[in-house]
């Protein structure tokens, strides 16, 4: 048992190697459709990995259960230490554990991991790149289950930031268009510039416990001086911010969707995002030691949740709607773990980590049948796509937080944990009303662009037509009525614990809070109902005014990002590369040719004149007498 | 008792070469594979030095020889391995064989087959003595323990690496070459200065005994004086901003096998004598000039970065990569603790196995595409060259710093150096140079990343991908969904060539008049093709990795991927030695 996080590990790392090297024999066989063949072993190579990890996680956490949640006293964790490796200061223990925190999140990677591999053979089933593709989905999920599993900060450092390059190569997996490949770089330099503030954050931690081991640096945590803390986690909240796509570096998570959508459901819902809250709750004391820390936490929260759920309200891109709600959900997280529960926000996790990636997984089915993205060109699908229409219709629900589904239980645990932080707790006032009044709001505005989406897709005339050939960076367009049986299984699997999950920390549900909460999502809701009933045609984000422009652009934030900072650093670039050729290089040629012309000089001396020759032999031996005489 | 191995690496390739000028004509049908062998043997005593070499005390000169060599001078023949000089002496002896596997096992035609005999001179018999030589240098460096006699193998490289350039390079050779050559002179002049200024100091040149002294009988004055004029001479070579403009133009010029020796080795004997002798020697002196080393490293870092980013040609633009890469090398080194030493060691050793292997690459495409102009390329490499394109991915990902391969650890421990720095030196400052190394780090990733998406993504515009034409037979590495790390039959068929009456078959159809002649006429076993080039030389074939190039490319992805998974491997034998070096700082 104590080598299953090992093992959980190894096994879609080997998968990954084995999928790269070996799916791609024999070749040459299959010359009439490319690699059929080879696409089936790759998806066994990938599926039964997966699978298998699933199985120990499920194992690991069989006995802990939903303790974490429920706030129950830890139990021990499970795991071992591999060895250590001397740096010449602080050593580095490769531990891979099990606790309470780790065994749940470890369920969720791995089952969301593995409907997505099962749904990716159906939805990448001609793609010639698909064993590439499923090799790269097993990395990130052993990279994930690294971060899970890792006790010791630089393990998990080193899954943190595979995971970006995981992204970076499956969102840019269809690079024939150059879009998605600068979707790419910018989910990878975007998080990589807030893991080098994570890393300084791990560097100050490990620096002041004298180890990186995750027991021993939360064992020092209270002898830690306050300032330590603030600063360690503030470097942290960097990383926390790229990896979780908060405010102010979320803008990569939006353009991440030009990748396939099951790996949209993959960052969104398992791995990538939820790392960034993940690292939080796990290293939560130190943060409670650091209440400024909290206060920037909750502000960036409380901007990115409202801020994120109005982009998401405007958007026409069914993808983007998802991912600027990924963005304000967790931000929600984020806000529950500023305002001070951990088990709350790791509760939200994982109820929309089951309901994201059922969305995502829906949405791609959608997108499947009508082979576009946009909103505009769907309509009417309820018909089309029963099974979809259902389980989407669920996810949407829980999305919303409306009752029963999972989504309404763990937001109300976040509200509750808002509302108590306006009275004591470690915000700051200000800061805990304006979190408390963001959450409410957006509760509203999640409760319109969710309404707003699914009316859209599934209501309504139906506006398909079916494009006659695929663009680039979607799915092939494909006859048949329902999606193939490895995308519905997965979708109809996951729509379980979309609803039930909420039931599984105990039922503890606020009145109060709940009935406000409950109101003001249907408020949301009946208004956008109100304008779509009005003119179905139409797209209700017009209740949204002149503020419309604004949300559907994401409020300018990347136009500014490109002026502030990629503007420059490229004007830089090209004026070191000129002071380069200029300056430095010029100083080297400069001496180059100085160092001829004096030699030009002297060489005027030897003009071959053999009288001037003469003469200068007469100078010097007359200079010479002249001296001795002189100073003898 | 086991001082006969380093004395034989170095005398297998220095026999090698002398043996090519006693008999010129003999060997001549055997040129390729005398190269391979000579260097083989020479790997393989690597290899038993690496084996043999007692872990447990790694601080320790193992396998030391010590004879008088001049006595009238006191100049000894003091050869040893520590666990710093072990790894770079493995890394040179590997690099050096695969550049003899890259150049002897393709076939007549393949990229960069430089041992080939063909209009024009290419010269093979002075190529291997070249190789050979540089070889003898390189090894030598690493192996000395006399000041001296460091500094006499120290430019005996420079003179081989001279040809190498001038001799085998591009359109601008010549320039580069020279400025090589005088650059680095220059450097070392003012490095013996130092090296002097300590001999007269202490009366010896033992570097074992002057590391042991900690810089004893030298005020700090001098101590100063000496650091500056040996740093000058090494941070020439290494290379450290702003002394660095020599390296792009050697790299863009070099061939293929220079540029590899180059960036995966040569630089490294720069950074291998601030950890051998600048930083032991000199201790007072090096923590004086430390927070200049490490100002200047940082913007080295940055500099680097940007200049990469604004850059157009592939070559130049990993050549100012190294200069990036090794300021983090330098960063490590200033500051004066055992974690960032070793994470400059780790990153040193790391740099020569990933950048010899970009330049490899960067050789191949230049090769393939008759240029390494990035717009001229046209992108869409994974469309066209999908092998050639993931291993640039991959070394690429490498080269910019992902945990898991090699290029990571070095620059963490480097950076984690920066945070605690050692005693004495200014924290703040430090602090500031970690946070700017920082941000380098995210300006490498940029670069690189830009890079691959102009090279490898994006539909190809020049090269226009035909449907599979097997010419017959469907062997090779060149179809699309196959990946050659397991195709044996496709290296048979890279080895097919082997065999001296195919080669003398190709001879006749190597001039560049018949060289379109030389394509139709592909023997039966040959690669499928897989795009043709547009305008270039008039229908030109490219053609994906070679069974030659795998041959000589796995062994360092192999290596990248050992340590980057497995850093202990390394750290382990850098740390008891760093230890000893610092024993005066720490």
């Amino acid at each position: 048992m104590t080598v299953f996080p090992l093992l959980a590990v190894v096994l879609p790392f080997v998968a990954a190697f084995a999928g790269l090297l070996l799916s791609r024999r024999p070749h040459g066989r299959t010359e009439s459709r490319p690699g059929s063949a080879a696409n089936t072993r790759a998806a066994w190579i990938a599926v039964v990995p997966t699978a298998a990890a699933a199985v120990l996680a499920l194992w690991l956490a069989w006995a802990p259960g939903f303790a974490f949640i429920e706030d129950a006293t830890p139990g021990p964790a499970v795991g071992r230490t591999y060895g250590t490796i001397g740096t010449g200061a602080v050593p580095i223990s490769l531990t891979l554990q099990a606790d309470d925190l780790s065994a749940i999140l470890g369920v969720l990677v791995t089952l969301v991991a593995l409907a997505v591999q099962v749904y990716s053979v159906g939805y990448l089933h001609d793609d010639p790149r698909y064993p590439s593709y499923s090799a790269f989905i097993s990395l990130f999920t052993s990279a994930m289950l690294l971060v899970v599993y890792a006790g010791d900060l630089l393990v998990l450092y080193v899954g943190w930031e595979v995971m970006g390059l995981c992204s970076y190569l499956l969102i840019g997996h269809w690079w024939e268009d150059k879009a998605n490949s600068r979707a790419a770089i910018k989910a990878f330099l975007v998080t990589r510039l807030g893991d080098v503030g994570f890393l300084f954050g791990i560097f100050v931690l490990g620096g002041a416990a004298g180890s990186f081991r995750i027991s021993e640096v939360l064992a020092k945590v209270p002898e830690m001086s306050t300032g330590t803390l603030v600063t360690a986690t503030m470097l942290l909240l960097a990383g926390v911010a790229g990896k979780s796509a908060q405010v102010p570096l979320h803008t990569w998570l939006p353009d991440a969707m030009a990748g396939p959508t099951p790996i949209s459901a993959l960052i969104h819902a398992a791995t990538m995002v939820a790392a960034g809250i993940f690292i939080v709750a796990r290293l939560f004391p130190a943060f409670q030691g650091a209440r400024p820390t909290l206060d920037v936490l909750a502000v960036m929260a409380a901007l990115g949740m409202l801020g994120a759920a109005l982009a998401a309200l405007a958007q026409d891109d069914l993808k983007r709607v998802l991912a600027y709600s990924t963005i304000s959900q967790l931000s929600y997280m984020a806000g529950g773990l500023a305002a001070g529960s951990d088990n709350a926000a790791i509760f939200h996790l994982l109820t929309h980590g089951a309901f994201k990636a059922l969305l995502f997984l829906c949405a791609g089915a959608v997108i499947h049948h009508v082979g576009s993205n946009l909103m505009s060109q769907m309509g009417g699908l309820r018909r089309a796509l029963p099974v979809t229409f259902v389980t989407m219709t669920i996810g949407f629900a829980a999305l919303a937080g409306l009752p029963p589904a999972s989504g309404f239980f763990s937001k109300d645990e976040l509200l509750l944990t808002m509302d108590r932080a306006l009275s004591g707790g470690g915000l700051t006032d200000a800061a805990a009303l304006l979190l408390y009044g963001c959450a409410l709001a957006t509760v509203a505005v999640t409760g319109a662009y969710a309404t707003r989406a699914w009316l859209r897709t599934f209501f309504g005339a139906a506006r398909v037509v079916a494009l006659p050939e695929p663009e680039p960076g979607t799915a092939h367009v494909v006859d048949i009525r329902e999606a193939p049986r490895t995308m519905l299984v997965p979708i109809v699997l996951l729509s379980v614990p979309a609803v039930l999950l909420g039931f599984a920390g105990g039922l503890h549900v606020e009145l109060g809070v709940a009935a406000i909460s409950v109101v003001l999502a249907l408020l949301g809701a009946g208004v956008v109902y109100a304008f779509w009933r009005s003119d179905p045609l139409a797209d209700p984000a017009r209740l949204l005014g002149p503020l419309r422009v604004p949300c559907e652009r994401a409020f300018y934030v990347d136009g500014v990002y490109a002026a502030l900072f990629v503007r420059p650093v490229l004007v830089l670039a090209r004026l070191v590369v000129r002071t380069d050729d200029v300056v430095v290089d010029g100083a080297v040629r400069g001496s180059g040719r100085s160092a001829q012309g004096l030699s030009g000089l002297l060489r005027l001396a030897q003009n071959g004149n053999v009288q001037l020759y003469v003469s200068g032999v007469l100078a010097g031996v007359l200079l010479i007498v002249v001296g001795a005489v002189v100073f003898a | 008792m086991t001082g006969w191995l380093p004395v034989a690496l170095l005398a297998v390739p220095l026999l090698g070469a002398l043996l090519l000028l006693v008999s010129p004509t003999v060997l001549r049908p055997w040129l390729r594979v005398y190269g391979l062998v000579v260097s083989g043997v020479a790997l393989v005593l690597a290899v038993v030095m690496v084996a043999t070499f007692d872990y447990g005390q790694a601080a320790r000169p193992q396998f030391a020889i010590d004879r008088e060599w001049i006595p009238g001078l006191g100049i000894h023949f003091h050869l040893a391995v520590d666990g710093i000089s072990l790894p770079l002496i493995a890394l040179t002896a590997l690099l050096t064989f695969l550049c003899f596997v890259y150049l002897s096992w393709g076939d007549a035609r393949g990229p960069g087959q430089l041992l080939r005999p063909r209009a024009g001179g290419a010269r093979p018999r002075a190529l291997v003595f070249t190789l050979l030589v540089l070889e003898v240098g390189m090894i030598g460096t690493f192996l000395a323990l006399d000041l001296l006699l460091f500094f006499v193998f120290f430019e005996i490289v420079l003179i081989p690496m001279y040809f190498l350039i001038a001799i085998w390079g591009g359109k601008g050779r010549r320039g580069a070459s020279i400025k090589f050559i005088l650059y680095t002179l220059l450097g070392s002049v003012v490095m013996l200065l130092g090296l002097l200024l300590v001999w007269a100091r202490t009366g010896t040149l033992d570097i074992v005994a002057l590391g042991q002294a900690h810089g004893a009988g030298m005020p700090r004055a001098v101590q100063i004086l000496a650091f500056v004029a040996i740093g000058v001479g090494l941070a020439v070579k290494t290379p450290m901003w702003p002394l660095h403009t020599w390296l792009p133009d050697a790299h863009t010029e070099a061939p293929t096998v220079g540029s590899v020796l180059l960036a995966g080795v040569l630089l490294k004997m720069g950074t291998y004598g601030f950890a051998r002798i600048a930083i032991p020697v000199l201790p007072e002196g090096a923590a004086a000039v430390a927070p200049w080393l490490g100002a200047f490293a940082v913007v080295g870092i940055v500099y680097g970065a940007l200049a990469c980013l604004a850059q157009r040609d592939l070559k130049r633009m990993i050549a100012y990569s190294s200069v990036g890469h090794m300021g983090f090398v330098l960063l490590g080194f200033a500051t004066l603790t055992t974690v960032g030493v070793n994470g400059a060691l780790f990153a040193n050793v790391a740099h020569g196995l990933i950048t010899g292997l970009l330049f490899f690459l960067a050789g191949a495409i230049k090769e393939r595409y008759g240029t390494a102009d990035m717009r001229a390329l046209g992108g869409g490499m994974l469309a066209t060259l999908p092998h050639l394109g993931s291993v640039l991915t991959f070394a690429a990902i490498a080269s910019l710093g992902v945990p898991g391969l090699a290029g990571f650890w070095g620059e963490m421990l480097s950076l984690f150096g920066a945070f605690q720095p050692a005693a004495g030196l200014p924290r703040g400052l430090f602090l500031t140079f970690m946070v700017i190394g920082g941000l380098g780090a995210v300006l490498t990733a940029a670069y690189f990343l830009v890079m691959l998406s102009r090279v490898t993504h994006g539909r190809p515009e020049r090269a226009q991908a035909i449907p599979a034409v097997a010419r017959s037979g469907a062997s090779g590495v060149g179809g699309w969904p196959s990946d050659g790390s397991a195709s044996p039959d496709s290296e048979r068929s890279g080895w097919a060539g082997e065999s001296p009456d195919s080669e003398r078959a190709a001879w006749p159809g190597e001039s560049p008049d018949s060289e379109q002649a030389a394509w139709a006429g592909e023997p039966p076993d040959s690669e499928r093709v897989t795009g043709t080039i547009e305008g270039g030389a008039g229908g030109r074939v490219l053609r994906d990795i070679q069974g030659y190039e795998f041959a000589a490319w796995v062994p360092l992805i192999v290596l990248i991927l050992l340590f980057g998974l497995w850093p202990k491997l390394l750290l382990s034998l850098t740390t008891p030695a760093v230890q000893t070096l610092l024993g005066a700082l720490s």
